[in-house]
């Protein structure tokens, strides 16, 4: 069986991103796996770990800089890693298009990915991936449970949790409550060094970006003006009343 | 504009989050027609058919559609869209896992999270927790957007009903089977349409210890809402958790309480009107957004509020 996960190289999610001369400012920020992508990395891992006969490949696309993410994923268990190389920002779709690409050429059976990259969050690519694909998906994952020929998902709703049956080859895409990531140890991360990692220029997949959709304007979002303090219970009632927030 | 919305609904009622898309749809053309896919659902066409703005519904009334998998209700979208030059939808869970899916299948980016329409092709959506607004523009032939329901007023005008045109597209799908719902039950309002939000993080330190939040909101008649921390904890189900990754909401009224106020938090409740936050940490972040803030150990400051709320004849 062989699982294909998608990982983004993303800003870590505790850092501040700021706006410098109308650019999102990235310079000299900490950066790291996109959480959820984690998630992806160490479901594949259980699964592995399940049943040996499992092959694990990871696909980020972005510049260099995502090897440093993909040996990461390598020294946390996965077998071998495809960077797709790329200075551009894609969009979702041209990201479905070359996950489908890299699913077709290797024979995937299933994908597993993030739900969503924290950076731009979107939380369209895995979607859009299966209906390339054509095959069934099962989107925000809480726990997953694989059959020969079926997966059982279930998924976080608004009104609860779903749960789906799915044939493969089949998407998945992962939510929080799935399972808690693993640190990668030293004896691993030295080992990864030695896994397979091959870099593919965008351009020999023929896989073309829209130019349909630009961003004409980043800026901060209008700043709350909050910091008033009360120092009793009797206070806040009185701000409260005084706001005509209260329902009665 | 020809603008297609897609009902959200459970086959019997409409989900409000539908009427909030149905306004956003209202500022990009003059009128929009509503796509029903379910099965047994024609009291939902029916409501929907007399509400202002809406020009026609089409109603595809099939036991395939019944739960609303994407595998092949995309496709029943994706064959209407052909028609129009926008779908829309709203970003919850609903639209986020449905829209994609449409959007690849007409081989078109999709924008999510649409939070202000400026134009036909210019709109606004905010990326990082919240934390930047991008403004997109967006030519693409077909214009599939997500919508913020909060960003949007939800408040509908009735008219005389208008056409429900029965689609006999009969879509299989043999590649994925509902097992079933776990639904939360709540008698509390509807997390995402609630006035009032009371909302606890790992302050409570236990789930029975967060049960302590229900006197208050009911009282209130809030909605209860919770942090991923919370959640993660046990002490709510998942449905509960707001923010980034979790539900947007926008009240009247939301009261943070035992939460620092991380910006995946913020990110889903920092346009409520007014926030009042309860934390024993003075430097807690949650403060800086906060309408009022009181330093203080929730256990104490809890009943105490909701004695002074009693006393004042502002709660019931
Ligand atoms: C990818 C990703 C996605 C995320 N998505 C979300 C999301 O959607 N929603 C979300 O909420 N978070 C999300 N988070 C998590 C977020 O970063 C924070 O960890 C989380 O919001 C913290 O929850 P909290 O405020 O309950 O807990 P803490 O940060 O631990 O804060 C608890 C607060 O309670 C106070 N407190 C403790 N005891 C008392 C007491 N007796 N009385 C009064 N106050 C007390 C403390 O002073 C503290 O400020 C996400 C994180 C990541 C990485
Ligand atoms: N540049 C990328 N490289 C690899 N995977 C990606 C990339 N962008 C998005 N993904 C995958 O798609 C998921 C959803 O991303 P998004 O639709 O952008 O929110 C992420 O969690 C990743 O698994």
């Amino acid at each position: 069986m062989i699982i294909l996960v998608p990982v983004k190289r993303v800003i870590d999610p505790y850092v501040r991103v700021r706006v410098k001369n109308d650019q999102i400012d990235k310079t000299n920020l900490n950066m790291t796996m996109n959480p959820f992508d984690e998630i992806a990395v160490e479901e594949a891992i259980r699964m592995k770990e399940k049943n040996p006969a499992v092959e694990i490949i990871l696909v980020s696309v972005g510049d260099g800089d995502c090897q440093e993410t993909l040996r990461h994923g390598l020294a946390l268990g996965a077998d071998r890693a495809i960077h797709v190389a790329t200075e551009n920002e894609l969009l979702p779709l041209a990201i479905a298009k070359i996950l489908q690409v890299m699913s077709e050429k290797n024979n995937v059976d299933l994908v597993l990915m993030g739900k969503q990259a924290i950076d731009g969050d979107h939380n369209q690519t895995g979607q859009m991936l299966a209906a390339l694909l054509d095959w069934p998906q099962g989107t925000f994952a809480s726990q997953v449970d694989l059959d020969k020929a079926e997966v059982r998902v279930t998924r976080e709703v608004d009104g609860g949790l779903e749960t789906l049956a799915l044939k493969l080859p089949a998407v998945l895409t992962t939510d929080l409550r799935l399972n808690e990531p693993r640190y990668a140890a030293l004896t691993h991360i030295m080992k990864a060094k030695n896994k397979p990692l091959e870099s593919i220029p965008l351009e020999a997949l023929g896989v073309e970006a829209t130019d349909k959709q630009k961003i004409l304007k980043v800026e901060l979002p209008p700043v709350r003006q909050g910091g008033k303090m009360v120092s009793s219970v009797d206070e806040l009632v009185e701000c409260l009343a005084q706001a005509q927030v209260l329902p009665l | 504009m020809k603008i297609l919305v897609i009902a959200e609904h459970d086959n019997h009622t409409i989900n409000a989050a539908t009427e909030n898309v149905i306004t956003a749809g209202l500022s990009l053309g003059d009128g929009v027609d509503v796509l029903v896919a379910g099965h047994q659902c024609r009291a939902v066409a029916e409501k929907l058919s007399i509400l202002k703005g809406v020009n026609q519904v089409l109603m595809a009334d099939h036991q395939v559609y019944q739960h609303h998998l994407p595998e092949n209700c995309a496709k029943l979208i994706a064959q209407q869209a052909s028609e129009y030059d926008a779908v829309l939808g709203a970003a919850n869970t609903f639209g986020k896992n449905l829209l994609p899916r449409v959007a690849a299948l007409l081989d078109v980016e999709q924008v999510s999270d649409v939070i202000e329409i400026q134009s036909e092709t210019i709109y606004k959506r905010p990326i990082y927790a919240g934390n930047i607004i991008q403004t997109v523009e967006n030519k693409e032939r077909i214009k599939v957007l997500t919508i913020r329901t909060t960003a949007f007023a939800g408040q509908q005008v009735e008219q005389d009903p208008v056409q429900i045109l029965d689609l006999d597209t009969v879509i299989d799908n043999t590649q994925s089977r509902f097992v079933g719902l776990e639904q939360t039950q709540s008698t509390r309002p509807d997390l995402t349409a609630a006035k009032v939000v009371v909302s606890g993080g790992r302050g409570f330190q236990n789930s029975e210890n967060f049960t302590l939040i229900e006197k208050l909101a009911d009282a209130l008649g809030a909605a209860i809402g919770a942090t991923r921390a919370a959640v993660d904890a046990g002490f709510v189900a998942n449905d509960y958790q707001i923010g980034q990754t979790g539900k947007i909401v926008a009240p009247e009224l939301y009261i943070a309480i035992g939460i620092s106020g991380a910006i995946q938090h913020l990110a889903g409740m920092k346009d409520s009107k007014y926030i009042v936050a309860i934390n024993k940490d003075p430097d807690a972040p949650i403060f800086q957004i906060a309408d009022v803030g009181i330093v203080g150990d929730l256990f104490e400051i809890l009943p105490a509020l909701e004695e002074a709320l009693k006393k004042q004849n502002l709660i019931t």
